[in-house]
């Protein structure tokens, strides 16, 4: 194996791809929509909205995982409901390491986006409206493609937080190698275990390419973005 | 046929105001923070009246008695923002298509072609926004409002962010949109010149209410206030065109007082009616025909009125043959020295440099 990357490592580096970007994936809908609510919104419990949003930023991690398995535990009032109407489990199994990373994400993920939106003029979004466009359709034409660089950059932040998110992740869904141990819960194992150090050292370097990986990618991705890039020009 | 009528109350700022307009370009002239823009807002229902009612073309758009509200996609109102707010994500071609997909089966207002020569904007169309000039990015705006096919078009400050070669270079694409495209157009201004240009019926508008309405002349004309900026006053004068004389690069109007030298070379044949702002800080009154004097534009009337105050500023309206008036600010001084009080026969010069393009270009709208 080259740099003598073991089989549990390879299994822990493929789930922790598999949760970022699932994590990412799930929640982007729902990082533009509650974006979107608190950018243009003016509704009651907006700013509870935007506190509980953020709540995961500031919490220690562990206390969100408490409270993801208090909620989501297979005794939980959600996680109780969900099993017995659909039959999910999502305690210890690698979709609750998602659910974990997804919450931790999602306000780094909002964060972007919104500023993102924000700095659209409304009068743009206006004019739009009357051409004789509906709210659907000037959301889906003008406000989505205006804040693409904040979705790209809010998508790359949230993966790279999936990616490394530990705390809440090792609290609601432990630290089961090939089922739930991600390669920060991993790197974890190795450095309590005696002689673990070199193990540890090759997948934090992983992690990092693995990181790095990804801003390229969203920097080509951000680039593409044409109408940036001849603003950038003019 | 424009009928608004609306209340709206905001934090600190009461907008109260209600006019009609028969057609052709209705000017909402006042000082920036006056309500002009929610006015305009109102009326593409971006913004929604505590109380009222907007009539446009016989369409009900706001009826707040009978609960009658319709969204801003469905009333076909061209609005222009100052800036223009074009799509930049989009090319021009694409900003100009993008309300042509909400039309109804009925017949365009006009096509794709006709607004590009209209607005002759026939070679940005591959252009993206950003890489386009101020007028540039104003002509596509008002292309784009255009080929939605609005029931009236409504253009917010569109000259406000541009430098006056750039106004002179869309002015007479407005005038032709007055002119040929016979669209109602509600133009929301601070600057006296444009709406003097440009205007069929004008709405005063200051702190959120209506000061005057009526037409250019009647609501421009100058009131005497210690306060207020002289150098806004401004009066109409209505002449045609008399002749050419290239070699000075000027134009000669006729007026029934007398001729106007216009310091531009008007574009136009012998005949046309024009409309001509002056600002009374630019004319002097003599009580004879002066000779020997660089001013060749004198006027001939007699003084109908003079408003002093305890300032050192009187502002003299002097009603010039033919029936035009003209106002004039002067020292009290230099009256007392002159005598001059209602009643006498003066001749009012006006400094021909002291004209600008922008107030004089303007063609008469039509009747």
């Amino acid at each position: 194996m080259m740099w003598g990357i073991t089989a549990a490592e390879l299994t822990a580096i493929s789930l922790s791809l598999k949760v970022a970007l699932t994590a990412t994936v799930v929640s982007l809908p729902f990082g533009i929509l509650v974006a979107l609510a608190l950018s243009r919104g003016r509704f009651p419990g907006k700013t509870l909205l935007d506190g509980l949003v953020h709540l995961p930023l500031v919490l220690p991690p562990v206390v969100t995982g408490y409270a993801l398995l208090l909620l989501f535990g297979r005794r939980g009032p959600i996680g109780a409901f969900l099993y017995d109407t659909f039959g999910i489990v999502l305690a210890f199994r690698w979709t609750g390491a998602v659910l974990a990373a997804s919450i931790m994400a999602f306000p780094l993920l909002v964060r972007a986006i919104r500023l993102s939106m924000d700095a659209i003029d409304p009068r743009t979004e206006e004019a739009a409206s009357t051409l004789g466009a509906t709210r659907l359709w000037v959301f889906l034409t003008v406000t989505l493609p205006l804040s693409l660089p904040g979705i790209i950059s809010g998508a790359t932040l949230a993966f790279a937080k999936a990616l490394g998110e530990f705390g809440a992740t090792i609290t609601f869904v432990s630290n089961i190698p090939g089922q739930t141990q991600t390669i920060p819960s991993a790197i974890y194992s190795y450095i309590q275990t005696p002689g673990g150090d070199e193990g540890a050292l090759r997948l934090s370097l992983l992690a990092v390419i693995i990181s790095l990986a990804a801003l390229a990618a969203s920097e080509f991705l951000a680039r593409r973005n044409t109408f940036r890039r001849e603003a950038s020009q003019a | 046929m424009i009928v608004f009528d609306c209340t709206l109350v905001r934090k600190g700022f009461t907008l109260d105001v209600a006019f009609e307009s028969p057609g052709g370009v209705l000017a909402l002239f006042g000082p920036s923070g006056s309500g002009k823009s929610t006015i305009l807002r109102l009326i593409a229902g971006l913004d929604r009246p505590d109380r009222g009612h907007i009539v446009i073309g016989g369409q009900m758009l706001v009826d707040t008695a009978a609960g009658c509200l319709l969204p801003a996609h469905k009333r076909r109102t061209g609005l222009v923002f100052q800036d223009g707010n074009l799509f930049p994500h989009l090319t021009v071609r694409q900003n100009l298509n993008y309300g042509r997909r909400f039309m109804q089966s009925e017949k365009p207002l006009i096509g794709f072609d006709a607004v590009l020569s209209l607005l002759d904007i026939e070679r940005l169309v591959d252009r993206n926004p950003v890489t386009l000039s101020g007028g540039e990015r104003q002509r596509v705006a008002i292309g784009r409002a255009l080929l939605a096919s609005p029931g009236i078009l409504l253009l917010d400050e569109p000259l406000a962010s541009l430098d006056t070669a750039r106004k002179l270079e869309i002015l007479p694409f407005i005038e032709r949109l007055r002119d040929e495209v016979s669209l109602p157009i509600v133009y929301v201004s601070h600057s006296i010149e444009e709406v003097a240009r440009l205007a069929t019926t004008v709405v005063h508008i200051e702190d959120g209410k209506v000061v005057a309405s009526g037409s250019p002349a009647s609501v421009l004309a100058p009131r005497f206030d210690e306060g207020a900026n002289r150098f806004q006053a401004v009066t109409m004068l209505t002449g045609t065109v008399a002749r050419h004389l290239p070699e000075f690069s000027v134009t000669v109007l006729d007026h029934p007082a007398g001729e106007i030298v216009v310091p531009s070379s008007i574009d136009r044949p012998r005949g046309s009616r024009m409309r001509l702002a002056v600002h009374a800080t630019n004319v002097a009154l003599a009580l004879r025909r002066p000779t020997g004097m660089s001013v060749r534009t004198q006027l001939s009337g007699r003084v109908v009125k003079v408003d002093t105050g305890a300032g050192p500023m009187a502002l003299i309206t002097v009603e010039l043959a033919g029936g035009d008036q003209i106002s004039a600010f002067a020292t009290r001084l230099a009256l007392s020295e002159l005598a001059i009080t209602p009643g006498v026969p003066v001749f009012a010069l006006v400094k021909a440099v002291s004209i600008d393009e922008l107030s004089v270009t303007g063609q008469l709208p039509k009747k």
